[in-house]
């Protein structure tokens, strides 16, 4: 009985932790495509520029940790800015088989310049001490890189949520997205706020790829073989939500790693078929609307 | 139409000097994977096929030159494979195949060779019964019985019980197979085995498991690069290493040129396999000294590397022995026959009745040399072994 208790504790745990890195690495699709509604295939090549910024920081500068998270979420989102005037801007109108197109042909792109600039292996993090190995909690020790993921989750979710239900920007966000005629007719500049919000998603997107590094490691296929994970959390989630990819998140994390522990046979087999049973049983999603 | 004469005469000695050309020149057909999700192992193999051709590209008889036609498979695509060889066979009249990263596209080859008679050697491909699969196969690359099978019979000494986990894929359904088998002749317990998916993004919930079965090691298997990195990772987050559980495998896991990348994780890890960088031996020394002046100082030549330089190394040898009058069935005889004593990763060569590799396994441990993480060689675990499945198995 104490050996089960003790694995329950263990599966808990990893489930939360697992859920945790599937959400950080979906967040900033949440926000393009949850609530944007741009469906932004490319969300991988944002999270891969993270990625390689937190990695060859640490390993060519000696800037703190910290500091080259927030550079990851900083670059990426100016970065996109660039991106989001010149190309993403045209198609904000268009159908959703010419944004999968396009953004498609962005990830080949972006996985041919990754390529040509950091090689076809995978880039090391070299994380400092202080967040490896072991922490002691309640008398267990558990992995300290995923202690320190789930606070800075719980942190990030925190002030997402905040910042889009409870402040004008996140009512104007909204406003938009509904109806954006009308928004634009009450006086929103709506050309700035959907700048404003896709670099905040690309920003996550940059964040979530810089802190998953150390699990999910970045590489110049990165955004093609993410990009179902990412896919199935906001998917599931259902679009239009901030809560929705995070309740996603969470069951997927919690369920797949508890059936890999107990039946490791089936593998990674499980998620797969919880995806397509909860999409059966609600189409738009666990908090889709209908549209 | 006025014809020019100077145009004719230009013409007519461009004619005849492609025409003394191509008498002495040996075409060999390359096909490797230099694009797509996995253009990592190709790149491999293709720098040691470029190596070797630039530093022994002279060594052959007087006039014969080689040409090399370099071909992208795009991936473990058979049936691309298959069109490519076809072209370079019947377009491009090569006289040697070389190459392929993975054993499907090698296979898809192997029917090809036969009724075209166009020897093929196996840079990688590793798949136990290749060499089986055309009279005009050999291969001097590996099989993973090679390496998991003695690593077994050494881990039945060193340790009681012990859990096996391996990517769930053909090479790693060998890994398990030659390791299990060879651990329980030496009398070793296996407490139990998992396969994990390719498409793997967490590798908590098994190491979890692993940790609770509390074994004396843990052998894996998965390819070299992500998937084995972020094993180990999860190994040792989850303090398996505490725990006294030690981290066993084929040499597939720490290749030495992903070893860099995956990090101090790796210390410590033991694992079995037929080359290392970080090898004493005077041939490789001189190998690894080539390569970095040839691709960068911190690049290392894993065993693709070498596997592809023996290649061209056996179809100098067939060449030679020829005098650039190459027939398909002599080269055969010739390959049969085909020993390196100073190949990189040691003294090699091809099994007579099988065309296959015979080489030495060496026991490794990861160790930090010089500010790099290296396989350093501990003791020749098996010498001159021969794939041990063959032997066991019996030969088909």
């Amino acid at each position: 009985m104490e050996a089960f208790l003790s694995s329950l504790v263990s599966v808990a745990f990893h489930g939360l932790a697992y859920g945790m890195i599937l959400y950080v690495i979906s967040v900033g699709l949440a926000v393009t495509m949850g609530l944007m509604g741009f469906a932004n295939l490319a969300h991988g090549v944002f999270a891969m520029a993270g990625g390689y910024i937190l990695t060859s920081s640490l390993q060519h500068t000696s800037i703190p940790f910290p500091a080259a998270l927030a550079l990851a979420f900083f670059a990426v989102a100016a970065g996109s800015v660039v991106l989001e005037r010149t190309l993403y801007a045209r198609l904000y109108g268009a159908g959703e088989l010419e944004q999968v197109l396009f953004t498609i042909g962005l990830i080949f792109m972006a996985v041919a310049v990754a390529r040509l600039i950091f090689g076809t292996l995978q880039a090391p993090v070299m994380l400092p001490d202080y967040i490896r190995g072991q922490y002691p909690l309640f008398g267990r020790e558990f992995p300290t890189y995923r202690v320190f993921l789930i606070a800075v989750s719980g942190a990030m979710i925190a002030a997402l949520w905040f910042g889009v239900e409870r402040t004008r920007w996140g009512a104007m966000v909204r406003a938009a997205v509904d109806n954006r005629p009308m928004a634009q007719s009450v006086g929103i500049n709506t050309r700035r706020l959907f700048t404003l919000t896709f670099a905040l998603g690309s920003g996550l997107a940059g964040l979530g790829g810089a802190l998953g590094a150390e699990i999910v490691a970045v590489q110049p296929t990165y955004p093609l073989e993410q990009l179902v994970f990412y896919l199935i959390v906001v998917a599931v989630g259902g679009q239009g939500s901030l809560r929705g990819p995070l309740v996603a998140a969470l069951l997927i994390g919690f369920s797949d790693t508890a059936l890999k522990y107990w039946l490791p046979q089936f593998g990674a087999f499980f998620i797969y078929v919880a995806t397509i049973a909860l999409l059966l049983w609600r189409p738009m999603g666990l908090f889709g609307r209908r549209v | 139409m006025q014809i020019k004469p100077a145009a004719c005469l230009a013409a007519l000695a461009l004619a005849v000097c492609a025409g003394a050309a191509s008498a002495q020149t040996i075409k060999i057909g390359v096909i490797s994977t230099y694009s797509g999700p996995l253009a990592a192992q190709g790149d491999q193999l293709d720098k040691g096929f470029k190596l070797y051709l630039k530093l022994n590209g002279d060594k052959l008889p007087a006039g014969v030159k080689i040409e090399p036609i370099f071909r992208d498979d795009t991936g473990p695509n058979p049936d691309v494979a298959k069109r490519l060889a076809q072209e370079l066979i019947v377009r491009d009249k090569v006289q040697f195949l070389v190459g392929t990263v993975w054993t499907p596209n090698a296979a898809a080859i192997a029917p090809l060779t036969k009724e075209a008679k166009v020897p093929f050697i196996s840079a990688n491909a590793a798949g136990v019964n290749i060499p089986y699969l055309s009279p005009y196969f050999a291969r001097v690359s590996f099989t993973l019985w090679q390496s998991a099978y003695p690593l077994g019979q050494w881990a039945a000494k060193k340790y009681k019980r012990v859990y096996t986990a391996v990517s769930d894929f053909a090479p790693g359904h060998e890994a398990e197979e030659g390791f299990i088998t060879g651990f329980k002749s030496g009398g070793g317990e296996i407490v139990g085995s998992v396969r994990i998916p390719l498409a793997n993004p967490d590798f908590v919930p098994y190491m979890q498991r692993i940790k609770d079965a509390k074994p004396d090691a843990l052998f894996a298997f998965n390819p070299a690069g992500k998937q084995a990195t972020a094993m180990m990772k999860t190994y040792s987050d989850l303090g398996l290493a505490k725990d006294g559980i030690k981290y066993i495998g084929t040499g597939d896991i720490t290749t030495d040129e992903e070893l860099q990348g995956m990090g101090d994780v790796a210390l410590g890890v033991i694992t079995a396999h037929h080359y290392s960088a970080a090898a004493e031996r005077p041939a490789n020394k001189a190998f690894v000294a080539a390569y970095k002046k040839e691709y960068g100082e911190n690049l290392f030549p894993g065993f693709m590397v070498v596997g592809a330089w023996d290649a061209m190394d056996a179809i100098f040898h067939a060449i030679r022995e020829q005098k650039g009058k190459v027939d398909p069935d002599r080269t055969m005889a010739l390959l049969r026959q085909y020993k390196n004593p100073n190949s990189p990763r040691g003294p090699i060569a091809l099994d007579p009745d099988t065309r296959d590799i015979v080489q030495n396994e060496y026991l490794r441990e990861v160790r930090r040399v010089g500010g790099a993480l290296a396989n350093v060689e501990l003791e020749t675990l098996a010498t001159m072994i021969k794939d041990p499945f063959k032997e066991l198995k019996g030969k088909k």
